[in-house]
C-alpha cells in the first residue's frame, strides 16, 4: 500500500507540476487522485488506506513544494464536518460537500452552542419545523467561530420539544448564504472578533441537507464532538512544538530575564509538555486506525492546561515588556495564529483553550465517567420532556 | 521519533505470567504480614520470579547466560512489582548490580549466576544517588588491595550474596565484587521508611575484593547502572500509581455517604480524572525511557530525567490521594495503602529526586538557570 501511495503521489506531481499549476487546480487534482485524506473511501478524496499513511503522502508533497489546503483556515470543516458527513451523510451529500470542503473552496462553521445551551448542549432551543420537504429554522447560536467566512454550517436544532432533551434533536447542513442567517461579530478578550453570534430567522433547509435520522441528531453530534477534541489536542508534533517551544526560545535568547523561580516553573512546564507530547504519540501508535475516544478528551485537557501555564509564564518572564500588548484593533481573522502574535495575545487567547470544544470541567466528567467508570451525578432532567425543563 | 511506546505481545505475555505469580504468592496481606517479621524479603517468591520465571536474566545477552531480551521487558516486570509492592531485591540485583556488571565485564561468571537467579547482588551506593553524580570516594583500596570505608542506605544489600562496590583505587575509580560472607564486611539494616525495600549501611574494614573494572570503565559502568536504574524505576512508579488509582476508584464506586456513592461527587471525580491523566502520561514517559535505554538511543539521558521528573512525583501523589480518599481506613496499618505510600515516597528520593532530574534536564535541553538572582 505504501509503495502504491508513493507511485500515485509521484504520478500526481508529474501530471501537475506544482511550479506551474494553479493552487486550487492542484488541490482538486490531489483530491481526485485519492491523496487528500488517504483513509477516506475511493472517489471521496481517499483510497481506503490506513490513516497513518497520510504522513507519507504529506511528506512527499511537501518536499516537492506542493501547495497545502490551509488547515488552520478550514479546521472546522476538516476536523468536524468531514468525519460526520462521512459517517452519516448520503452518497449525494458526500459527493457535494467533501471536495470543496477539503480544497478550502468552502469554509465550514459549527452552529451548536446557544446562549442557554453550552456545556449542556442537549438543552438547545433552536427550533426546526418541517414544511413540506423543507425545514424552517428559528433561533440563536453563539460563539460561532468562522461564521463570517463560512459557506456552510453544521447545525443542530430541536425538532421535537415533547420528548426528553437528547431525543428531540436533528442534525443539518445549513447554507450560510440563506437570507435568514444573520452573522454579528462578538469581540473577544484579545480584541479581535474570531467568533460570532448567529441569528437564524425563518432559515429554509431542504430535507436533503439533513444528516442522520430525524430525532437522532445527538448521536450524530457525538461524532463531531469526539473529532473536535482530537482535532484540538491530537496532532503529531516534534519536541518543543507549540507554546513550550516559544517560551524556551525566549528563555534561551534572553538570559537577562531569567529568575530562579521562573526556571523551576519553566522546567516543570517543559516536563509536562514533553510528557503530553509522548502521551499523544503513544495514543497515535495505539489508535492509528481506530476511532477517537475519551483519550482525545484527555489530550485536549492536557493541552489547555499547558498552553495556559506556559503562555502566562512567558508574559511574566518578559517583565516590563509584558506590560505591553501588540494590538487591540478589532479584527476579523480567518484563523487563529498563536505564534504570529506576541506573548500577551497568546496568554489571552489560551484562556479559550479550556472553554472551546468542551470545557475542562466537562472533559474531567467524561474521563471520570467513561474511562474510570465512576457513577454519574444524580440527574434532574432524565426522562423529562425538553419543554418542561427549567431554563 | 522511532521509539515504540506500546507493549509487544511478548511483553504482555510476560506481564501476565508475572502478574499470575504475584497474585498467587504476593498478596498484600502476605506482604503486610512479612513487614512485621524479622525477614523483610520473600526468598521463595524471589526464587520463583528470578530463577523459575527467568525475570533476573531478561536483559542479559544469551552469550552472558541471560534470556537476550531487553530492558523493555525488565521494565514490564518492574511495573508489576510496583503494582504489588513485592518484597524482592529486583531493583538492587537485576537492575542496578546486573547492569553495572554487564557494563564492566559481561563475561564474568557472576553475570550468569545473577541472570539465572542463582545468586543475588546489590550495588553499594546510597539509593539516593542520582545519575551523573561524582564517582563515590567513601571506600578506599589500601596498599594490600583490601577495601575500607562505609556506604549508607544501600538498597537490597541485606538480601545480597555479593556487593558491587565502587571504590577509590590506586589508579582512581574502580569497581570491586565483594562476597557478603567476607571477613570485615558489615551489613547493618536500617529501620527504613519503605518497609518492602529496606536499605542497609555497609561497612568495610580490610575486606578482600575482586577487581571488575578500573578507571573510565568503572565510571562508565556505574553511570550506566544509575541511568538504567533511574529510567526503569519509572516503570515501578507507574505500577504503584496504577494500583493506587484503580484501588481508589473501586473503593469510591462502592462506598456510600450522603445516600450516594462517593464516586458520584464531582469534587472527587475531577481529582481522579486529573490523576488518571498524569498516570497516562507516566506510562508514555516510562515506556519512552525503557525503549531509549533498550536501544541505546542518544536521547536516553533526556528520557530518563523526564521520566523521573514526572513519575517520581506522580507515584507519591497517587499514593497520597489513595490514603486521603479512603478516609479513616486509609490511615490504618491493616489497609495496604501505606505500603504504597512508603514505597512511592522512598522511590521519589531513589536515584535522584524529581528536582535533581529537572536540574539535569536544564543542562541536557539547554534551559540554563540564571547566573545570579
Ligand atoms: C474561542 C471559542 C470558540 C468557540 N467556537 C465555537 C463554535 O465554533 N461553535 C460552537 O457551537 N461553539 C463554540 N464555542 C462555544 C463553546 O463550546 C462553549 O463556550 C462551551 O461549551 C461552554 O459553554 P458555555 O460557554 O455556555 O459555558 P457554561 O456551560 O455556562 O459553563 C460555565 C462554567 O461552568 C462550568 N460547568 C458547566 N457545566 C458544568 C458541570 N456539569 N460541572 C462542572 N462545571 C460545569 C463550565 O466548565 C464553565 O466553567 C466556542 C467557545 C470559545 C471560547
Amino acid at each position: 500500500m505504501e509503495s502504491e501511495l508513493r507511485e500515485r503521489t509521484a504520478a500526481l506531481l508529474a501530471a501537475h507540476d506544482p511550479a506551474d499549476t494553479d493552487r486550487l487546480a492542484f488541490l482538486q487534482a490531489r483530491f481526485d487522485a485519492g491523496l487528500a485524506w488517504v483513509h477516506f473511501p475511493e472517489g471521496l478524496g481517499g483510497l481506503g488506506a490506513p490513516r497513518s499513511l497520510q504522513a507519507v503522502v504529506d511528506a512527499e508533497l511537501a518536499a516537492a513544494g506542493a501547495p497545502g489546503n490551509d488547515p488552520r483556515r478550514i479546521g472546522i470543516g476538516l476536523g468536524m464536518a468531514a468525519p460526520t458527513i462521512l459517517k452519516y451523510g448520503t452518497d449525494a451529500q458526500k459527493r457535494r460537500f467533501l471536495r470543496p470542503l477539503w480544497t478550502g473552496e468552502e469554509v465550514w462553521c459549527q452552529l451548536f452552542s446557544e446562549p442557554g445551551a453550552g456545556s449542556d448542549l442537549a438543552a438547545l432551543g433552536t427550533r426546526a419545523v418541517l414544511d413540506g420537504d423543507t425545514w424552517v429554522v428559528d433561533g440563536q447560536k453563539v460563539w460561532t467561530s468562522s461564521a463570517h467566512t463560512a459557506r456552510w454550517a453544521i447545525l443542530i436544532a430541536r425538532t421535537d420539544p415533547d420528548v426528553p432533551k437528547h431525543q428531540g434533536i436533528t442534525y443539518f447542513v445549513c447554507d450560510m448564504t440563506d437570507p435568514g442567517v444573520d452573522v454579528r461579530p462578538l469581540r473577544q478578550i484579545t480584541g479581535e472578533a474570531e467568533f460570532n453570534e448567529v441569528f437564524l430567522t425563518g432559515v429554509r433547509i431542504p430535507d436533503a441537507h439533513r444528516l442522520g435520522a430525524v430525532g437522532e441528531g445527538w448521536q450524530v453530534a457525538q461524532t463531531t464532538l469526539n473529532n473536535e477534541r482530537v482535532a484540538i489536542g491530537g496532532q503529531a508534533a516534534p519536541r518543543e512544538a507549540g507554546m513550550v517551544g516559544v517560551v524556551a526560545e525566549t528563555w534561551r535568547a534572553r538570559p537577562e530575564l531569567r529568575t530562579h523561580d521562573l526556571h523551576q516553573r519553566l522546567l516543570k512546564g517543559w516536563v509536562e509538555a514533553e510528557v503530553a507530547r509522548l502521551t499523544g504519540e503513544r495514543l497515535r501508535q495505539q489508535l492509528t486506525v481506530g476511532q477517537p475516544g475519551p483519550e482525545g478528551a484527555a489530550m485536549k485537557l492536557a493541552f489547555a492546561r499547558l498552553a495556559q501555564e506556559l503562555s502566562g509564564l512567558e508574559v511574566e518572564l518578559l517583565g516590563e515588556e509584558g506590560l505591553s500588548y501588540d494590538d487591540w484593533t478589532m479584527r476579523r481573522p480567518d484563523h487563529v495564529d498563536f505564534t504570529g502574535r506576541e506573548a500577551g495575545y497568546r496568554y489571552l487567547r489560551a484562556k479559550g483553550n479550556s472553554i472551546e470544544g468542551g470545557t475542562s470541567e466537562i472533559l474531567r466528567n467524561i474521563i471520570a465517567e467513561r474511562v474510570l467508570g465512576l457513577p454519574g451525578e444524580p440527574r434532574t432532567d432524565k426522562n423529562v420532556p425538553w419543554k418542561e425543563l427549567p431554563r | 521519533m522511532t521509539a515504540d511506546l506500546l507493549y509487544s505481545e511478548v511483553e504482555e505475555e510476560l506481564r501476565a505470567s508475572v502478574r499470575a505469580l504475584l497474585a498467587d504468592h504476593c498478596t498484600t496481606a502476605a506482604v503486610l504480614a512479612r513487614c512485621e517479621g524479622p525477614a523483610p524479603y520473600d526468598p521463595a517468591l524471589w526464587r520463583k520470579l528470578a530463577a523459575d520465571l527467568g525475570a533476573a536474566g531478561l536483559h542479559v545477552p544469551e552469550a552472558a547466560g541471560g534470556a537476550g531480551a531487553s530492558l523493555r521487558e525488565t521494565a514490564v516486570v518492574l511495573e508489576e512489582l510496583g503494582r504489588s509492592v513485592a518484597p524482592v531485591p529486583f531493583l538492587g540485583s537485576v537492575v542496578l548490580a546486573t547492569t553495572a556488571l554487564l557494563a564492566a565485564c559481561p563475561a564474568d561468571p557472576l553475570t550468569a549466576a545473577l541472570a539465572e537467579g542463582a545468586r543475588t547482588a546489590a550495588l553499594a551506593v546510597p539509593l539516593s544517588t542520582a545519575p551523573g553524580s561524582a564517582f563515590p570516594a567513601g571506600v578506599r583500596v589500601d596498599g594490600a588491595g583490601t577495601l575500607g570505608g562505609r556506604i549508607t542506605a544501600v538498597a537490597d544489600a541485606s538480601a545480597a550474596d555479593v556487593l558491587l562496590v565502587p571504590a577509590a583505587g590506586p589508579q582512581g575509580a574502580a569497581l570491586y565484587a565483594v562476597e557478603a560472607s567476607a571477613a570485615g564486611l558489615g551489613v547493618v539494616p536500617r529501620t527504613s521508611l519503605d518497609l518492602t525495600r529496606p536499605v542497609a549501611d555497609v561497612t568495610l574494614a580490610g575486606v578482600p575484593g575482586r577487581l571488575l573494572a578500573a578507571g573510565p570503565d568503572a565510571e562508565a559502568a556505574l553511570q550506566r547502572a544509575l541511568l538504567t536504574g533511574a529510567g526503569l524505576l519509572a516503570s515501578e512508579q507507574l505500577g504503584i500509581a496504577e494500583w493506587c488509582l484503580a484501588t481508589t476508584v473501586a473503593y469510591l464506586k462502592e462506598r456510600t455517604q450522603f445516600a450516594r456513592p462517593l464516586g458520584s461527587f464531582q469534587a472527587i471525580k475531577h481529582r481522579l480524572a486529573d490523576l488518571w491523566l498524569e498516570t497516562v502520561g507516566a506510562r508514555a514517559a516510562a515506556r519512552y525511557a525503557a525503549d531509549t535505554l533498550a536501544r541505546g538511543d542518544a536521547d536516553a539521558p533526556v528520557a530518563v530525567a523526564l521520566a523521573q521528573a514526572h513519575c517520581g512525583a506522580l507515584a507519591v501523589r497517587a499514593a497520597e490521594e489513595c490514603v486521603q480518599l479512603h478516609g479513616g481506613i486509609g490511615m490504618t496499618w491493616e489497609h495496604p495503602a501505606h505500603l504504597y505510600l512508603k514505597r512511592a515516597k522512598a522511590d521519589q528520593i531513589a536515584l535522584g529526586t524529581p528536582g535533581a532530574h529537572r536540574a539535569s534536564l536544564a543542562r541536557l535541553v539547554d534551559l540554563p538557570a540564571p547566573v545570579s538572582g
